[in-house]
């Protein structure tokens, strides 16, 4: 268990980036059976039937996220994909378009296919600067054996991919925001409603998914719905990338089938290989940087005891008190030496120059927190200035108009409700808090040490 | 006065064909970013009033996208710019100090050029490998799991491509 691949299964056969190598290991059959066999909408309700949530973060059911799209007569509709992907933490998406482009072309067809988009969009991040010629040599290869292109495979279906590279805007990643980049705007996000489904790129009809989401729409449509919907557990069905950083001993990117504990996942060498240096578990940011901190003895049980489990209910069972969330899958790994106060001022950092600056909460919040977080890392912090850090992030949170402010909040409130002596501790210690970090303290301890 | 060349400017039809007729604001990302490209490294108001006017925009269309994203540089850059992560998985793994070794080896602060206009250093926010960290952006691609060994051989490595370019 735990180990079931539908994604990366082929991502080491050698040459797999190129056309013939996926095709003869069995690549372009989704399309084959979409396009000859099923009706668009029969596509859809396979996609609902397998349960598959969305893999950028917000883990929305992507099936009925396509039901929801308008289909008014003569207006066209789009399918945008996601690969904005900038969330701290995470590279998932890097990977598969970097190593299994084809794979990607190809849930891109079925799925345009299952929506009538015609004209499919890949919204790239601009860093990943030289993933646009390996995705477009893809796109060639499938147009020139008649995957693409006009009256594909004889069935009157019409499809065109673009690939359109961003410019380095976090904010991008969420979809109104993506949607104003696309039309050669400023990423500000929309007020929704309406929603992309009824009004999205250029006013008509859109649905904006994340790479991975895409992707596994093949093996949906290979072994149908109700097979995908069998692995995993409860609602987190299929299978999940997880892309693990920080301080562990084999970085990189795992795909997972929602089973195995989050004890497992980092202490086996099959997935993380435990932490270098014999040092010990402090604190783990489990679905990239937005999700709430754990420390570790939250991290690996639940509040009621149980075995925590690498899936979406499991790592947010317990709330924002004594949970997390499964996000975008960024597993982010803290040793006993890291300080938490210094890796939130990162965060808050990063929240501050990713905002758009449309709402004020967030424009200003944001650059309070960072400065407060400057101030306690560098010794001038005030002890009032861990409540006043507290009541600016609940200011932020939920009072703008994307959630970009609750993604700057939560790892601020987190790490205050989880690690607040370490906070005081530099408030408390000014010098010797700029030569040593505050260590490990009672964050591997039995659960009734730190809840609240 | 500036101008594509014919060969550029094909790409640029190219990229307005992508999108509905009408539409052509859409190229503005993409072409920006062949601009800058062709046009020394940076974004001059000429280079942007250019692009306004190949894409049939009002100038203040293109200065505010500009303005929003951080891969378009509206000041001239050196010649190769170290664009290192400092967000935290890279700060996890070490970015600090390499930030530090940077500054120290080329005599220049975050935000600064060296002084024949060779080197860049600038520091940026999360680029989607932190599985690979320390890294930064150089040009086209990342280097990644940056040790100050690493930094030299890089900086000695534009040196020459440098000295062979000339």
């Amino acid at each position: 268990m735990g180990s079931r691949k539908l994604l990366l299964e082929k991502a080491h056969v050698e040459g797999i980036r190129g056309y013939d190598v996926y095709r003869r290991e069995g690549g372009y059959r989704s399309v084959e059976k979409a396009l000859k066999t099923m009706s668009p909408d029969q596509v859809t309700e396979e996609v609902k039937k397998s349960g598959l949530r969305g893999r950028g973060g917000a883990g929305f059911p992507t099936g009925m996220k396509w039901s929801f799209l308008a289909k008014p007569e003569g207006v066209p509709r789009y399918l945008v994909c996601n690969a904005d992907e900038s969330e701290p933490g995470t590279f998932k998406d890097r990977y598969l378009m970097e190593f299994l482009p084809h794979l990607l072309i190809e849930g891109l067809i079925v799925s345009s296919y299952a929506l009538g988009s015609k004209s499919t969009y890949i919204y790239i991040r601009g860093e990943y600067a030289w993933i646009p010629d390996i995705l477009e040599q893809a796109i060639a290869e499938a147009k020139n054996n008649g995957w693409l292109g006009k009256n594909i495979l004889g069935t009157g279906f019409d499809c065109e991919i673009y690939v359109h590279r961003g410019a380095g805007a976090y904010i991008c990643g969420e979809e109104t925001a993506l949607i104003e980049s696309l039309e050669g705007k400023r990423g500000n996000p929309r007020i929704k409603p309406p929603f992309p489904a009824v009004r999205g790129v250029w006013d008509c009809p859109t649905v904006v998914n994340n790479v991975e989401t895409l992707a596994a729409v093949v093996p949906i449509i290979n072994e149908g719905g109700e097979a995908y919907s069998k692995i995993g557990v409860g609602k987190s069905t299929g299978t999940k990338l997880i892309s693990a950083c920080g301080n562990i001993n084999k970085p990189g990117v795992f795909e997972i089938d929602m089973t195995i504990s989050v004890e497992e996942f980092i202490y086996s060498d099959e997935y993380c290989g435990g932490i270098p240096n014999g040092k010990r578990l402090k604190a783990c940011i489990p679905g990239g940087s937005s999700v709430p901190i754990l420390p570790a003895n939250l991290l690996l049980k639940t509040a009621k005891g149980e075995t925590r489990i690498m899936n979406y209910e499991s790592l947010s069972d317990g709330g924002f008190a004594k949970g997390s969330m499964m996000g975008s899958g960024g597993f982010i790994v803290l040793d006993e030496d890291q300080c938490v106060v210094r890796n939130t001022l990162t965060l808050a950092r990063f929240y501050r120059h990713e905002s758009c600056g449309q709402c004020s909460p967030c424009r200003e919040g944001t650059g309070w927190m960072e400065k407060i977080l400057k101030n306690i890392e560098y010794g001038k912090g005030k002890s009032s200035d861990i409540d006043l850090l507290w009541d600016i992030q609940r200011k932020i949170e939920g009072n703008t108009i994307c959630p970009l402010g609750d993604a700057a909040a939560w790892p601020v409130a987190a790490a205050i409700r989880h690690f607040r002596d370490e906070f005081e501790w530099h408030v408390a210690n000014p010098v010797e808090s700029q030569h040593r970090n505050f260590g490990l303290a009672h964050y591997a301890d039995p659960l009734e040490v730190a809840t609240a | 006065m500036i101008k594509f060349s014919d060969e550029k400017l094909k790409k640029v039809d190219e990229i307005v064909a992508r999108y509905p007729q009408g539409k052509q604001k859409s190229a503005l990302l993409p072409v920006l970013h062949l601009a800058q490209e062709e046009f020394g490294g940076w974004l001059s108001p000429e280079t942007m009033d250019y692009v306004a006017s190949l894409l049939k925009l009002e100038p203040i269309e293109v200065y505010e996208v500009a303005t929003f994203y951080s891969m378009y540089n509206l000041k001239p850059v050196g010649r190769y710019m170290f664009e290192v992560c400092q967000t935290g998985p890279c700060m996890l793994r070490g970015s600090d100090q390499i930030i530090d070794y940077i500054k120290q080896k080329l005599s220049i602060g975050v935000g600064e050029t060296t002084a024949d206009g060779m080197f860049t250093l600038k520091t940026v926010e999360c680029l989607g490998a932190c599985g690979y960290a320390p890294m930064m952006q150089l040009g086209k691609y990342f280097r990644e799991h940056l040790t100050p060994e690493k930094v030299d051989a890089i900086i000695e490595e534009c040196r020459k491509n440098a000295a062979a370019n000339n």
